[in-house]
């Protein structure tokens, strides 16, 4: 089995082009845009666990570049290894072994402390459960990682007040999460992923508990941000939730089985 | 993460458990305020004692019964009555003790005071004209009993001012009331001399020496001798005197078998102060081993919420909080609970203060210092009950943290 096969979408020349790799070694994917610097990229990156006597390999050299401005859905059935991609993606943890670079810098071996960091400066996260803090209204959830951040408070209220404006909550600023629809509560997680202008938004199953035409609200709206050129990672289980991405790519047994085009 | 934000997060995250922080603040509530109380307690016995004692007079040496021998049975101290009022009468001999300047035998015993409907059951004493300057006393009203009233056992007497009052008299000098079924003519009221913890000193009734041992106790022997020396330089004079002359009177040539004990007031004042430092940190002990249960309310209280908010921490470090950050905010939780604990204990130990001595007779003496110090412990055991939690806390892992149930 060939798992370093890659696909490119045809698209204009400026945009770069998507890469996926797999066991390949590094170097031997095709070219991106020349010029362009991947956001992503994993380099054979190896992620074991031991929990009995045998290690368990939960990422078997998975290599990927991700572009700037792409929006990549990441299928795959549950043990597959997607969950482990996402948290080492999202700096939420670190491979066993090989690389991880994200906008130039080598995070594989930062300390927690540094991984917080670069969580806080370049990545937003959307998860399934909308993790809004239930004694904060909307805009306090949202203005959260700008307190890590380090903004100042008027300042922090004014983004906060941007973000919500962005995703159509403007009215619902001062409720709580408990007085706000499924729909609206992702909805403010979005804004609050999106206040530090990340480099990377990274949905964690974002429709998994929504009804469908929230479900809907919500991939319209990752449509809106790709198109106004955010760098999206969407990992779902629902096929048809990974079609609304510019391209899917599956997962299973710890690696990077196919890619393709949505629209291929 | 600005030190404002850490505290305002913290505060929020108390105020979401009302219920759950104010029982972990009234644990450490309770610690500190007994704290407070009981080491006040402590120091208003102390204080009082003290001033009872420096109340007899500086230079004062008290003479008091030793221990009686019956047989092979040895009495306590007291238990022997082996002073009389002939060993008072040599003591004040000037040759012989030339530095004891005054001497103030003293019989002692219950007395039940009438004056028409009146009745009133007090200490009634016995002694020489000099008590009253060997006490430190002066007269309110009319005179104190005279020496040839003394020698005469003459049936007079002086009340203190409670005593009088008690007894209905408005007007007592040259009135009679009875003590038992005798009559006595009330000569002179004392001046009051205030009330220490123990005796109300206002509270009394003094006759001659030789009235009270011939109508009221019936015996000759005398219950303390009080003798006073010129200054505080003469005191130990004073004391080798009165030894020497009491173990010669009694026959006694090894002066460790005295049937006798003298004690200065600055003995009395080291015993006493000894024995309420000891009962202080008793208390004290006690107190702080509450406020040590209360410590481990915010412990509890701290891992309980450490473990219900995996989530929210797990959420604020994908965010971007690092392990430092969460460490403080949880730091700050545990010692705002402490130092709510702290200001509201202090708050409680200040009312009950003021409070509790008019359902107790001690005095208690607040000492701002030991205020200060009750806080500072209470925000200590905050930090420390809080800082195994908060390092939980702190080490999560976020992954771990974010997994869904």
């Amino acid at each position: 089995m060939m798992d370093g096969s890659s696909n490119s979408k045809p698209q204009g020349p400026a945009r770069p082009v998507p890469v996926l790799t797999s066991t390949a070694p590094y170097g031997a994917t095709p070219s991106a845009a020349p010029g362009t610097a991947p956001l992503v990229e994993f380099r054979n990156v190896w992620k074991s666990y031991l929990t009995g006597a045998e290690p368990v390999h939960a990422l078997r050299g998975v290599s990927i570049k991700v572009y700037p401005g792409e929006y990549i859905s990441i299928v795959g059935p549950s043990g597959s290894g997607k969950s482990t991609f996402m948290h080492i993606l999202g700096c939420l943890d670190t491979p066993t072994s090989g690389q991880y670079i994200l906008a130039g810098t080598d995070v594989s071996q930062m300390d927690e402390e540094h991984l917080a960091e670069t969580r806080n400066r370049r990545i937003g996260f959307v998860f399934q459960q909308f993790f809004l803090l239930p004694r904060l209204t909307a805009w306090r959830n949202v203005e959260l990682p700008l307190i890590y951040a380090g903004v100042d408070r008027h300042k922090r209220k004014l983004l906060a007040m941007q973000a919500l404006d962005h995703v159509g909550l403007t009215n619902r600023v001062n409720h709580f999460p408990n007085q706000l629809s499924g729909g609206q509560q992702q909805r403010v997680a979005v804004a609050r992923a999106l206040v530090t202008e990340p480099d990377l938004l990274l949905a964690d199953e974002p429709t998994g508990n929504l009804d469908s035409r929230s479900s809907a609200d919500v991939l319209a709206m990752f449509d809106e941000l790709h198109q106004s050129g955010r760098t999206i990672v969407l990992i779902t289980h629902e096929p048809d939730v990974a079609a609304a991405a510019e391209r899917v790519m599956r997962f299973r047994d710890g690696r990077f089985v196919q890619a393709e085009d949505t629209a291929a | 993460m600005s030190w404002f934000e850490t505290v305002r997060s913290g505060l929020e995250a108390i105020a979401s458990h009302r219920l759950r922080s104010g029982l972990t603040v009234l644990g450490i509530l309770i610690g500190i305020a007994a704290v407070i109380l009981t080491v006040g307690l402590g120091e208003g016995a102390s204080a009082s004692v003290n001033s009872a004692i420096n109340s007899l007079g500086t230079n004062l040496l008290i003479v008091s019964p030793g221990s009686s021998t019956t047989g092979l049975v040895r009495g306590g101290f007291g238990s022997a009555s082996t002073l009389t009022y002939s060993n008072a009468q040599a003591l004040a001999d000037k040759v012989d003790c030339p530095d004891v300047i005054g001497v103030a035998p003293q019989v002692s015993t219950e007395g039940s005071l009438v004056y028409g409907d009146a009745n009133w059951d007090t200490t009634v004493y016995g002694s020489t004209t000099q008590w009253l300057s060997v006490r430190g006393r002066s007269m309110a009203e009319g005179s104190f009993f005279t020496n040839a009233e003394v020698d005469s056992d003459a049936n007079v007497v002086v009340l203190g001012q409670t005593t009088a009052e008690e007894l209905g008299l408005f007007d007592p000098v040259g009135t009679t009331i009875n003590i038992g079924t005798v009559p006595f003519t009330v000569v002179g009221i004392l001046n009051s001399a205030g009330s220490s913890a123990s005796t109300n000193e206002d509270d009394m009734a003094i006759m001659p020496i030789t009235t009270a041992q011939e109508v009221l106790t019936g015996s000759s022997s005398v219950n303390t001798i009080y003798l006073e020396a010129g200054s505080q330089s003469t005191l130990g004079a004073a004391y080798d005197e009165a030894t020497d002359e009491l173990l010669a009177l009694h026959g006694i040539d090894n002066p460790a078998n005295a049937d006798f004990t003298i004690t200065t007031q600055s003995s009395l004042t080291a015993t006493a102060s000894s024995v309420s430092h000891t009962l202080t940190v008793l208390l004290a002990g006690i107190a702080a081993i509450s406020l040590l249960v209360g410590g481990i309310g915010v412990m509890n209280i701290m891992l309980v919420s450490v473990t219900e908010r995996v989530r929210e921490i797990g959420l604020r470090k994908a965010l971007g909080a690092t392990p430092k950050v969460i460490l403080r905010q949880f730091l700050v939780e545990a010692s705002t609970l402490g130092l709510a604990g702290g200001l509201f204990g202090a708050a409680l130990g200040v009312v009950g203060s003021q409070v509790l001595p008019d359902f107790i007779s001690d005095t208690i003496e607040l000492s701002g210092a030991a205020i200060a110090i009750a806080i500072v412990a209470a925000v200590g055991v905050g930090i420390v009950a809080g800082a195994y939690p908060a390092y939980r806390a702190a080490q999560l892992a976020p992954i771990e943290a974010l997994r869904t149930e």
